[in-house]
């Protein structure tokens, strides 16, 4: 795997910082995630600490830092959803799996990411489900359709 | 070029291209700030040290304009003060309410400054989750809820010891200062030298406190605490205790570790003047065989650490002596013990240092002996006055003391080991001795006397040209070791992690300014100026030591008192 993350990184000939995020986004998109192994390969690359690399990437919910779930839910947070108690379904959901926002559990199965703004506003609060919008949930309904997945994979 | 401004209605003097806060401060006017450190470029993150600008809209960072000439400026305006006061209510509306049992209680600048606007309630209330402390660290514990995001620390450790070991970062939709990878601080690259904490404006970053450790060791019956405390405390402690900065009081601790209850207090330049001999006699051999060289020092456990993570191809250059808290450890173990028939079980080292990367160090398994470490307990300069405080000692009325025998007598050579550039003099000084038998003509080395952070002299002794450069910060480190496979002329180089060396240590005083460490500079060299015994081979104790024991002991016993060795380190750098 780190022979592949190289010969990402070098095809960007221009080891210049303008292409730090284009390298992280291409890595993210072969792999699904950024692993520790990338992120050294990356800052050996740009010679800057992986701390620094850590931190630009954990500023953009794009990137993610452990491979996704088989079901990955994307809750939205934009304004409007949050007005309607995206924080409740959040936390609903992270107890129910017992997972934090960003995490994925155990048995790799789910996965949890809030982002901002999903555009759709209207029928706040939306989550998707690899890509299946769930629209206006309560705490009710979020119940069942975690339920729902978890007996299609029993 | 000299200026006029107009501040508060009074007309004050500044110069062209300074910033507002700099003009300000130099004419004795105060502004708050919290993410402001003198000598680094601003940012302007926390915006308490906004004022009016008459013919602005807006309220102006003064920490990072300029001024100019036809300036009007209010610092203390009806609506600066607003502002103000609101920024920092929102500051307390993310902080704990737990200023009681913080470690920072008295001495935080977010505290002093909602004391100063006078706030009075909470004014937002917050519904955070609590973020975790991380409380892995033998040295250094992180408590991400007092954090007020001003970024000091990650500026410090970045452009002064280009380690980064933080960053900001978002976890879980929150921003904080963060590891790579969020992971604990004892597996990080972090060298604990705690200058962050020296900058840190809340209690978010501090040491590990030791404090109830020793309180319970001094209470065991049957145990014998010993208590030592390195050259540097003696100058950096008087100032908490409103004595002039700087001043000399070793004489005034001595009674006062008595008074606590140590059973033997010894003085770590003892052990000191120890490691200058051995360290003289490694370089020697190394000139002699020409291997290993240059001989890097290895009396700063942030540095060790440093080369163990950053350039494990240099460890062979290290000195293998240990550095004078774990000389003085063992040698409090190995002979002290067996001198006065007490088990080494029954001992308890105490040890106090200007530094927190000295916590890890005595905590280290190369350190111990049979499982036993060489030092129990490693405290700050910081926790010693704590712990005078809790005991109730009056420093200002109290005799002075001398250490107790054997480990009391000590030279100014080792004494000048605190400052960045004094083990170099302390080590040539022995040298010369060594291999001429004369002592050098001027002892006192001036080109090693200034507060650059690279320093570097030739000087003839015998027939060698001995080169030595001496490094403070471990930026200007890390550069300078890059550079060495070119250079063939350099015997002995010093390297210390805190710019200026250990008077300007991660456990020293928080308050201390650039003046106080000036002073505590000053008070070292003119310690050196009076003392009759300036070179470490001429303390007679030490002698004694050399001619009763180390001399005596089989090379294998020798290796376990003064030696160590060190090993590479696996850290995401």
């Amino acid at each position: 795997m780190l022979k592949n993350i190289d010969t990402i990184i070098n095809k960007f000939t221009n080891s210049n910082r303008d292409n730090l995020i284009p390298i992280l986004q291409e890595i993210q998109n072969t792999y699904g995630y950024l692993s520790e192994d990338s992120i050294v390969s990356v800052s050996k690359h740009f010679d800057l600490p992986t701390s620094k690399i850590y931190g630009i990437a954990t500023f953009y919910d794009q990137f993610i830092f452990q491979p996704k779930g088989k079901y990955h839910i994307l809750l939205c947070n934009g304004t409007s959803c949050h007005v309607s108690g995206s924080k409740k379904i959040l936390k609903e959901i992270e107890k129910i799996l017992k997972i934090k926002d960003g995490e994925t559990t155990s048995d790799g199965i789910f996965s949890i990411q809030s982002v901002n703004c999903m555009g759709a506003c209207s029928l706040s609060p939306v989550i998707s489900v690899n890509g299946k919008f769930y629209s206006k949930v309560n705490l009710i309904e979020i119940k069942k359709i975690i339920k729902f997945y978890q007996t299609k994979e029993k | 070029m000299i200026i006029d401004i107009e501040v508060n209605n009074k007309t004050i003097k500044a110069k062209r291209g300074e910033t507002i806060l700099s003009a300000l401060n130099s004419n004795g006017i105060k502004v708050p700030t919290l993410c402001h450190i003198d000598g680094f470029v601003p940012t302007g993150a926390c915006r308490i040290c906004v004022v009016e600008v008459e013919g602005k809209p807006n309220l102006i960072p003064s920490c990072s304009y300029p001024v100019e000439e036809w300036m009007k400026i209010k610092t203390h305006s009806q609506r600066v003060i607003k502002a103000r006061k609101t920024i920092v209510e929102l500051l307390l509306a993310n902080h704990p309410n737990d200023c009681l049992y913080c470690e920072r209680n008295g001495n935080c600048e977010l505290q002093k400054l909602a004391e100063e606007l006078n706030i009075r309630e909470r004014k937002y209330s917050n519904e955070r989750e609590k973020l975790k402390i991380d409380p892995s660290c033998s040295s250094i514990i992180k408590e991400s809820d007092k954090c007020i995001l001003c970024g000091r620390c990650i500026r410090v450790c970045e452009e002064i010891q280009g380690i980064t070991t933080y960053d900001f970062a978002k976890i879980n939709n929150r921003h904080i200062i963060s590891t790579s990878f969020n992971k604990p601080l004892n597996i990080s690259n972090c060298i604990l030298c705690g200058q962050c904490i020296m900058v840190c404006p809340t209690g978010a970053l501090h040491e590990r406190n030791n404090i109830d450790k020793i309180q319970q060791a001094l209470n065991v019956i049957n145990k014998h605490v010993v208590v030592f405390y390195s050259p540097t405390i003696s100058v950096s402690l008087a100032e908490e205790f409103n004595m002039k900065p700087g001043k000399n009081i070793s004489g005034i601790i001595n009674a006062a570790l008595r008074k606590i209850g140590f059973n033997k207090v010894f003085d770590s330049t003892f052990a000191t003047d120890v490691y200058i001999i051995e360290q003289t006699k490694e370089l020697i051999y190394r000139i002699e065989n020409n291997i290993n060289l240059p001989l890097f020092t290895s009396n700063c456990p942030a540095w060790i650490k440093y080369a163990e993570e950053y350039f494990p191809e240099i460890l062979t250059n290290i000195s293998k002596c240990k550095s004078p808290q774990q000389i003085m450890g063992s040698i409090v173990k190995e002979i002290y013990s067996e001198e006065n028939n007490i088990p080494v079980n029954d001992i308890i080292t105490v040890s106090i240092e200007p530094c927190t990367a000295k916590k890890f160090e005595s905590q280290r398994e190369e350190m111990t002996n049979n499982g036993i470490s060489d030092v129990d307990i490693a405290i700050t300069t910081r926790e010693l006055a704590q712990l005078i405080r809790l005991h109730g000692i009056d420093l200002q009325n109290i005799e002075e003391e001398i250490a107790d025998f054997p480990y009391h007598t000590r030279s100014s050579a080792g004494k000048l080991t605190s400052i960045s550039g004094g083990t170099a003099e302390a080590i040539l000084r022995t040298l010369n001795y060594k291999i001429t038998g004369k002592e050098l003509e001027d002892l006192k080395i001036s080109e090693l006397r200034n507060n650059k952070s690279v320093k570097e002299i030739k000087i003839k002794i015998g027939k060698t040209n001995v080169g030595i450069a001496v490094i403070s910060s471990m930026s200007k480190a890390g550069d300078f070791i890059k550079t060495l496979p070119k250079r063939k002329d350099l015997h002995l180089i010093e390297i210390m992690a805190c710019p200026c060396g250990c008077v300007n240590g991660g456990g020293q005083p928080i308050k201390a300014d650039t003046k106080d460490i000036k002073s505590r500079i000053k008070s070292i060299y003119d310690i050196d100026r009076k003392e009759l015994i300036k070179v470490a081979h001429k303390n007679p104790q030490v002698i004694e030591l050399y001619s009763k024991h180390l001399d005596n002991l089989s090379e294998e016993e020798k290796q376990k008192v003064l030696f160590t060795n060190y090993s590479k380190r696996d850290v995401l750098l």
